[in-house]
């Protein structure tokens, strides 16, 4: 049982958890989710954009977002990360004089999640049948109206449960930027985890960052799967037989 | 008298070909202000395709369509489709707005009504079809007929001068198929210019005014419904009629 204990001692001291919770929930929580969500907001627009030019009619549009995917789709994410964050960090230090890796850190993830969102709305707006592009331009809308209206929202709900595991994606993804070297105030989970286990010797920051990722995680997962649920069956709601159908129509008994 | 403002649409020598598929060989067509006309013919023969090319969702590589004597090859095709109504065999409703959004969005975004007036409007179309009721459902929610009878009210809400049917009752369950044919009557008794691409031939036969029988992008024969169901010329529209009839 020497091992067990080993193991116990080296993942699950409760002291070492405990002394790293307050910095975790007021730093490193905060620091992670504004990561995620900007870079998740900024990389579904983009995201968007990049689906629409995907399927335009103008070949320019479509190779270069098809250049784009293939490009950010087919790269590490840390090699990304560290290009983008090194690479563009000091210009953007000139131009701006500010010292954090965030915004980098931020561009780079977003860049990344264009490239995946962008494919996950072009498979969902493609999967809209034709027969509501045909309808709206029946109507007379023309057809950047008939797609910001009809087709696109459509597109988007279908593809929610895939865009909600890409920002799973991201939460994680997000735990990359240490490699930006990140100052006190702006580490997340990972990186204080990190800076406490490299202090104690002992790993059980670690499974304190772990504990925060699978709590965000493993709900967002569930929720995928009653959006998902929910977008399948719809909301119940009583049918009522087609009698009234009989009577509208006086002409039918003329 | 016409309650509806409808006006006469004619279709001159359109032709059109898919890559080397030629789809419509010259079909003129003729629809007098306030009359039906219905398109028969088998499968593939281009009935769908010529209406589609008609309100020039689809632009026919030569020939002219005239909407009252002026031809509409020039105008801009939204505001030409502004003025034909268009009813789908699959019904092709927005699944994600209620049944009363379907009917005002083309008020509220093209006719630029306020919200509450178009409402109002999507509602009074909704009663003349019967289903005022089903306002705030989902179209998911409706029967088929249901569905199609919200899609004539959304065409109509537009006060569209013509009014385009494409095999609109194909689609539905055969119990189902009378009240919207019942719809179109009113309709085409109302004074509404129509055509009216179809396989009911009870329907072509007891409420057109012209009938035409198209094969292969051709117009085989056309003339009043009498003469086309009792006494047809052609070979090719004696075996279509013994095939379905």
């Amino acid at each position: 049982m020497d091992f067990l204990t080993r193991l116990g001692e080296t993942f699950l001291d409760w002291n070492k958890i405990a002394e790293v919770l307050p910095s975790m929930f007021a730093v490193g929580l905060p620091n992670t989710l504004v990561l995620a969500i900007t870079s998740g907001l900024i990389g579904a627009f983009a995201g968007l954009i990049l689906a629409l030019m995907g399927i335009s009619r103008n070949p320019v549009a479509r190779w270069a977002a098809r250049v784009y995917t293939d490009v950010f789709r087919g790269l590490p994410a840390v090699l990304t990360i560290l290009v983008i964050g090194l690479g563009f960090g000091p210009i953007f230090r000139e131009m701006t004089g500010s010292n954090s890796p965030y915004p980098m850190g931020v561009a780079a993830l977003a860049l990344m999640a264009a490239a995946y969102t962008g494919e996950i709305f072009r498979s969902g707006i493609q999967s809209v049948d034709k027969g509501q592009l045909e309808a709206s331009r029946a109507l007379g809308f023309g057809y950047g109206p008939s797609m910001r209206l009809v087709v696109v929202p459509q597109g988007i709900r279908r593809v929610l449960p895939a865009l909600m595991n890409q920002f799973i994606a991201l939460i994680k993804d997000s735990s990359l930027v240490f490699t930006l070297g990140l100052l006190a105030t702006e580490r997340e989970l990972f990186q204080i985890g990190q800076d406490a286990a490299a202090r104690s010797g002992n790993l059980s920051p670690y499974v304190a960052a772990a504990i925060f990722y699978l709590a965000m995680t493993i709900p967002l997962t569930h929720l995928v799967n009653y959006i998902d649920a929910r977008l399948r069956t719809g909301r119940p709601e009583k049918k009522e037989p087609d009698d009234a159908a009989a009577v509208v129509g006086k002409g039918a008994q003329a | 008298m016409s309650e509806f403002a409808s006006g006469t649409l004619s279709a001159k020598n359109i032709h059109l070909s898919f890559g080397s598929n030629h789809v419509l060989r010259g079909i003129d067509l003729h629809v007098p202000q306030g009359t039906t006309a219905s398109v028969i013919g088998p499968s593939g023969s281009g009935k769908s395709t010529l209406l589609r090319v008609m309100n020039r969702l689809i632009e026919p590589d030569q020939g002219d369509i005239l909407l009252d004597g002026r031809s509409v090859l020039k105008d801009n095709p939204d505001e030409l489709r502004r003025r034909i109504g268009m009813v789908f065999q699959q019904f092709n409703l927005f699944p994600h707005k209620t049944v009363e959004e379907n009917v005002s969005l083309a008020l509220r975004k093209l006719r630029k009504l306020s919200k509450e007036e178009a409402r109002s409007e999507a509602l009074e179309q909704l009663d003349l079809v019967g289903l005022k009721h089903k306002a705030d459902s989902r179209p998911a929610n409706l029967s088929g007929g249901q569905q199609q009878r919200v899609a004539i009210a959304r065409a109509l809400a537009m006060k569209p001068e013509v009014m385009f049917f494409d095999e609109a009752t194909s689609a539905l369950d055969p119990e189902l198929v009378k009240g919207v044919l019942a719809l179109m009557t009113d309709l085409a008794k109302g004074g509404m210019t129509m055509v009216v691409v179809t396989h009911e031939m009870g329907f072509s036969r007891n409420v057109s005014d012209a009938v035409t029988f198209m094969d292969a992008g051709v117009v085989v024969e056309s003339g009043p419904p009498e003469q086309l169901f009792t006494d047809p010329r052609t070979d090719r529209l004696k075996g279509f009629l013994s095939d379905v009839l």
